[in-house]
């Protein structure tokens, strides 16, 4: 019963902290162009560095 | 300080991540622009700029990095956007709740006792009891809605046993019972929360498309100030008595009279008609038109609410008002449904007390029923169809733009074509012999290439297609209304209106090109049919439909396509009368498949039980049309009628399935044998099947 006293509150803040991670990144965007972040890898954006 | 302000753009031509680098790097270059940045999957741009720097400044600075570009209007996109936003967030609540639930649960099932199965229960309740209270709203609301109208739907039953599961439980939690079901509540919650998202994403999805598709009739036009100067206005702010310049190339913003200059207008977005229309000095234009030869000043009639365009677009509105009476089948179904389940609830209930098995033991193997006749397959059952089906079709180039459009496509059983840019590519090519010798060919390049007219453009495209270079000609020289002309080697070359290259006596949509010294070519066009229209139209015809035609065009214009196809075809319809026909067919009992694509289509294409438009269609073609197919062939319309048909076959066999799941699984909750466990697998199970059976439609737009 000990190690439940400590597990089950570990196994819900953990659960909370992905729900929560998951509406941050819908509020920040995360999820608006699913498509294009699968380009941006892509860009070189070695020219916009040179000029910095 | 100046004032920060920010615009989007719609673009349709960015494919690539080089596209989008492009992009956002050029627009940054641009003075006064502060941050832009590319939305893929919308296919948009949001621009933070300066006050110093306007839309039309932005749209030309796109137009310069090389990417066409329309502004859109911001504030129509967000309400759909919230409804979206707030089914993912429900999910996340809830799929957070049900993997927890659901773990203690399993704990219970495996045989927890006394002070755990205690605690477990009251854990489960403290995640399970907020979870639905926050996942729970978008049905609560659906379903009060509806009850406050004396209407049911499929939210009402849902909402029912939901909030007695979750009572009950709750109730049994107090006073220590074994049976908890906030396992059942909260899984059944995600379940059709996943369907409502994908009811949701689908129309969205496609709005989106559409969207990207839509090209802005004129958002605004130059105007002359009596005093000299010019301005460039909105449309909005444009009022009747100004005078507006018109640029080659440029659509009108309002409707007006032609003050000075003589032009061509293409006013294939109000008539349907793709020869441009010589215009002088006293002739009516309309918005939308597109003016084609030279520039011209136009003294405004009638701008923004009271223009033609705004007109038809009221017409098709008040047109549209029958097709928001439509109920869905899901609903339809729920309407027998629901009460059903109640009552049989209630049944339950009255006869075990008969039986005198005590109030609380009745009520538990009432709320069983409920649980587990919750129309969870049914709710999944036609989303997930209509999500796979419209993929399918997306593939193949058709978008569905409304989630009935599918339902009301497979009850169509009568079709109404129009011609022009539906029955027809809706673009002139040359027809006929072919005149140019060897020799001219490349000549008539070089001049088509400097003019902007739709047969130029459609010169280029069939010469470029043969494979012809241009030649090296000087003195290029477009002469407004008339045509272009350039010297060769000495002589002149002339390309443009057959009377003034010097053919008279003709009467089909021609041009001339002429070489000094060799005797004029005439090039005669036409708008050709669309290349499978015939194939397209029997396939149809042998799916039971009664096809026709319905054309605002001239008898002689009809004739020849009608007759090729073997159709029968009404002439000379206003947009009034078209929407008149449609109607009289509505009240006949038929339902109407409307297939258009003109300003003059609008009020049918609303009016009509389903409506579809090519992607090639003025804006309002498309606002109106619930599916829209992309390319030259005219095959993706049986194609869809085809696939809406099988779609309606696995939601009616989901139905079956659920409802034949509920034959099975209601005798047990009913003799009191359903236990957290049995409801939980038989949910589960239901759903998989259904949504399995779904998946069949992967490959139903053949």
């Amino acid at each position: 019963m000990n190690g439940l006293a400590f597990l089950i509150p570990v196994a819900l803040l953990l659960g909370l902290g992905g729900l929560g991670a998951f509406f941050w990144s819908l509020r920040a965007g995360q999820l608006e162009d699913l498509d294009g972040a699968a380009l941006r890898i892509l860009i070189d954006d070695e020219t916009e560095t040179q000029k910095k | 300080m100046i004032a920060a302000a920010h615009s989007e753009f719609v673009l349709p031509g960015v494919r690539c991540a080089g596209c989008i680098a492009k992009i956002e790097g050029g627009l940054r270059d641009t003075p006064g622009v502060i941050e832009a940045r590319v939305n893929f999957s919308a296919k948009r741009v949001a621009i933070d700029h300066d006050a110093t720097i306007d839309v039309v400044a932005l749209k030309d600075a796109l137009a310069a990095i090389g990417f066409a570009a329309e502004p859109i209007k911001l504030a129509s996109t967000q309400p759909d956007d919230r409804e979206g936003r707030e089914l993912v967030r429900a999910i996340g609540v809830a799929g957070f709740a049900a993997m927890n639930v659901m773990l203690l649960s399993v704990a219970i099932w495996s045989g927890a006792e006394g002070a755990t199965r205690q605690l477990f229960h009251w854990l489960s309740a403290m995640i399970a009891m907020p979870a639905v209270a926050y996942a729970g709203r978008p049905f609560f609301r659906s379903a009060w809605g509806a009850l406050r109208h004396g209407r049911t739907n499929m939210d009402v039953p849902i909402s029912i046993g939901v909030l007695l599961a979750t009572a009950i439980s709750l109730f049994e939690t107090i006073v220590g019972g074994r049976h908890a079901y906030f396992d059942g509540a909260v899984s059944l919650l995600f379940f059709l929360l996943a369907g409502r998202l994908l009811d949701n994403a689908m129309r969205n999805r496609a709005r989106d498309g559409a969207a990207a598709l839509l090209r802005q009739t004129a958002p605004g036009g130059t105007v002359l100030h009596p005093d000299g100067t010019s301005a460039w206005l909105a449309a909005e702010a444009i009022e009747p008595g100004m005078q507006l310049q018109v640029a080659m190339g440029e659509r009108l913003a309002a409707d007006g009279v032609v003050e000075l200059g003589a032009s061509s207008m293409d006013m294939a977005i109000i008539t349907g008609e793709s020869w441009p229309e010589p215009i002088a000095e006293g002739s009516r234009v309309v918005a939308g038109a597109l003016n084609v030869d030279a520039p011209i000043i136009v003294r405004v009639t009638a701008a923004g609410p009271d223009t033609s365009i705004s007109r038809m677009a009221r017409l098709m509105e008040a047109a549209g008002q029958g097709r928001s009476h439509y109920v869905r089948l899901a609903d339809r179904a729920a309407r027998y449904y629901a009460p059903a389940v109640h009552l049989l609830a209630a049944l339950s209930f009255a006869g075990w007390m008969i039986a005198g098995a005590g109030w609380h033991e009745s009520l538990l193997i009432a709320v069983t029923v409920l649980i587990i006749t919750c129309p969870c397959a049914l709710g999944l059952a036609v989303p997930v169809a209509q999500v796979v089906a419209a993929g399918a079709l997306m593939r193949r180039g058709v978008l569905v733009k409304d989630g009935s459009a599918l339902e009301r496509l497979a009850e169509a059983d009568c079709a109404r074509f129009d011609k022009t840019g539906t029955l027809t590519v809706g673009r002139p090519e040359p027809v006929g012999e072919w005149v140019l010798a060897d020799a001219e060919a490349p000549l008539a390049l070089a001049l088509a290439r400097a003019s902007r007219h739709p047969l130029s453009a459609a010169l280029v495209r069939t010469l470029e297609g043969k494979g012809v270079q241009a030649a090296d000609v000087a003195d290029l020289l477009e002469i407004p209304g008339l045509g272009v002309e350039a010297t060769w080697q000495g002589k002149w070359v002339r390309l443009g209106r057959p009377e003034w290259v010097g053919v008279t006596g003709h009467d089909r949509l021609a041009t001339a090109f002429a070489l000094e010294g060799a005797p004029p070519r005439l090039l005669e066009f036409a708008d050709r049919l669309r290349p499978d229209a015939a194939a397209a139209i029997r396939r149809m015809e042998r799916d039971g439909f009664d096809v026709a035609i319905i054309s605002g065009d001239r008898g002689e214009a009809v004739a020849p396509v009608a007759r090729e196809l073997g159709l029968l075809a009404l002439v000379g319809m206003t947009p009034e009368a078209k929407l008149a026909a449609v109607e009289r067919l509505e009240q006949a009992g038929r339902k109407v498949l409307m297939v258009g694509d003109g300003l003059n289509d609008g009020p049918a294409l609303a009016a009509g039980h389903v409506s579809i438009a090519p992607a090639s269609a003025s804006d309002v073609g498309q606002t109106a049309a619930d599916i829209l197919f992309l390319g030259d062939s005219l095959m993706p319309v049986p194609i869809a009628v085809s696939a809406a048909r099988r779609t309606l076959r696995v939601v009616r066999q989901n139905f079956a399935l659920a409802i034949g799941y509920n034959v099975l699984a209601v005798p047990l909750a009913i003799a009191g044998y359903v236990t957290p466990l049995v409801a939980a697998v038989a949910m589960s199970s239901s759903s998989i099947i259904v949504i399995a059976n779904a998946l069949r439609l992967r490959r139903c737009a053949r």
